[in-house]
């Protein structure tokens, strides 16, 4: 697919540059300039395309639909819309109560909200440049069955004593769900691509200069040995550093393909993204607002085995999706 | 008129709010501004994303930064 920016960032790099592609320098250089477009390229398709979708699904229309199902397929409906549904962790505590309050049973809600930032068009366009549409899809398709998986968990578990009493005696009022023109949609999309390209830019470029420096500068053997596939902490390091960093960390992620090229293990990295998005210590202290300590630990603990799995799963799997 | 910001604070909500008081400013109207932070109160309105616009205890725009121009038609 980028074939031809992949050639004329090696005219640039040789003929411009006057650098040669056989050099460490050539090939940090390439690196740094290819990733960057390629990857600038592909968030604004991404986040535009999948932005506009989502202006259908506004919060106070899943919680509608969620209203109405129950069980096992509330938990696969929740995780569902948690792809479409526009979230930020500024919106997790309003929409936590309205679920709620609407009679969303918890497991349900929390099935929405573990998926709903682990699958964000932002990751999903990175992954695309990075690593091509097989990962980037595996990586939807095994969030979606995370947040499926924990919410079963945690609705099973019958906590819902440990939200905080307060979130049960909320009134919520009604708002009429407006209606959006297709201009006004791609308004909303173009907004967000802005807004998300603003947030990240800075995170990326200093992740594809660190990758780019990997690129062309780590000895591949050393990593192989003590991060690669075979290694059993790997993955189990990776998630716990993912934890106190937060989505701007999407930047990691060319960080990540450099090192997989070095032969650290695929699943290690799509469960250091996970846990990055997943598992942040500010959305952690927000949710603290409407929930118990002891149901975040349930949380936290739940999906960070769930992301821990896929992980291990991944690596064991490379070879055939590689 | 009265004009209400909902939000709990986000970065987002203060910008909303700078722009609101622009545009007012630049409307030369006389219009309460108010910023509501309390969640319960935020709920009342069936808002599940903020900032929020809120005039004359109608809920004008969910979830976005209105620009100052957009603001401006709301007064």
């Amino acid at each position: 697919m980028f074939i031809w920016l992949d050639r004329l960032m090696q005219l640039l790099v040789e003929k411009i540059f006057g650098i040669s592609m056989d050099t460490r320098l050539g090939s940090s250089v390439h690196f740094f300039f290819y990733d960057t477009i390629k990857i600038i390229i592909l968030l604004g398709i991404m986040i535009f395309a999948i932005s506009y979708i989502r202006s259908y699904f506004p919060p106070e229309r899943t919680k509608k639909i969620l209203e109405k199902v129950h069980g096992v397929k509330g938990n696969i409906l929740g995780s569902l819309l948690g792809i479409v549904t526009p979230f930020c962790s500024c919106s997790s505590i309003p929409i936590f109560i309205g679920f709620v309050e609407a009679g969303v049973p918890l497991g349900v809600t929390f099935s929405f909200l573990i998926t709903s930032p682990i699958v964000n068009e932002a990751a999903f366009a990175i992954l695309l440049a990075s690593f091509g549409w097989k990962i980037a899809v595996i990586y939807v398709a095994t969030g979606v069955i995370v947040g499926i998986v924990g919410g079963i968990i945690i609705g099973s578990l019958h906590m819902e004593k440990e939200v905080e009493e307060y979130v049960y005696q909320m009134q919520m009022g009604e708002t009429e769900i407006q209606e959006l023109s297709p201009k006004e949609r791609a308004q909303f999309a173009w907004d967000n691509v802005k807004q998300i390209v603003g947030r990240i830019w800075i995170y990326l470029l200093i992740g594809i200069g660190i990758g780019a420096l990997i690129h062309g500068w780590a000895p591949a053997s050393v990593l192989a040995k003590y991060a690669g596939p075979h290694n059993p902490f790997a993955v189990l390091v990776a998630v716990v550093l993912g934890i106190p960093l937060y989505s701007n960390a999407l930047g990691t992620i060319p960080i990540a393909e450099a090192l997989i090229n070095k032969g650290v293990g695929i699943g290690t990295a799509l469960a250091f993204m996970m846990a990055v998005t997943a598992l942040s210590l500010p959305e952690m202290i927000l949710l603290r607002k409407v929930i118990k300590p002891k149901l975040i630990g349930v949380f936290v603990a739940i999906t960070g085995v769930a992301i821990i799995l896929v992980g291990y799963m991944f690596n064991a799997i490379a070879h055939l999706i590689i | 008129m009265a004009i209400k910001i909902l939000g709990m604070g986000c970065p987002n909500c203060n910008k909303l709010e700078k722009n609101v008081r622009e545009a007012v400013k630049e409307a030369g109207i006389d219009v309460t501004i108010e910023k509501v932070e309390d969640l319960k109160e935020i709920m009342k309105y069936g808002v599940m994303k903020t900032p929020a616009l809120v005039v004359n205890e109608e809920v004008k725009a969910v979830g976005k930064v209105l620009k100052v121009n957009e603001i401006k038609k709301y007064l």
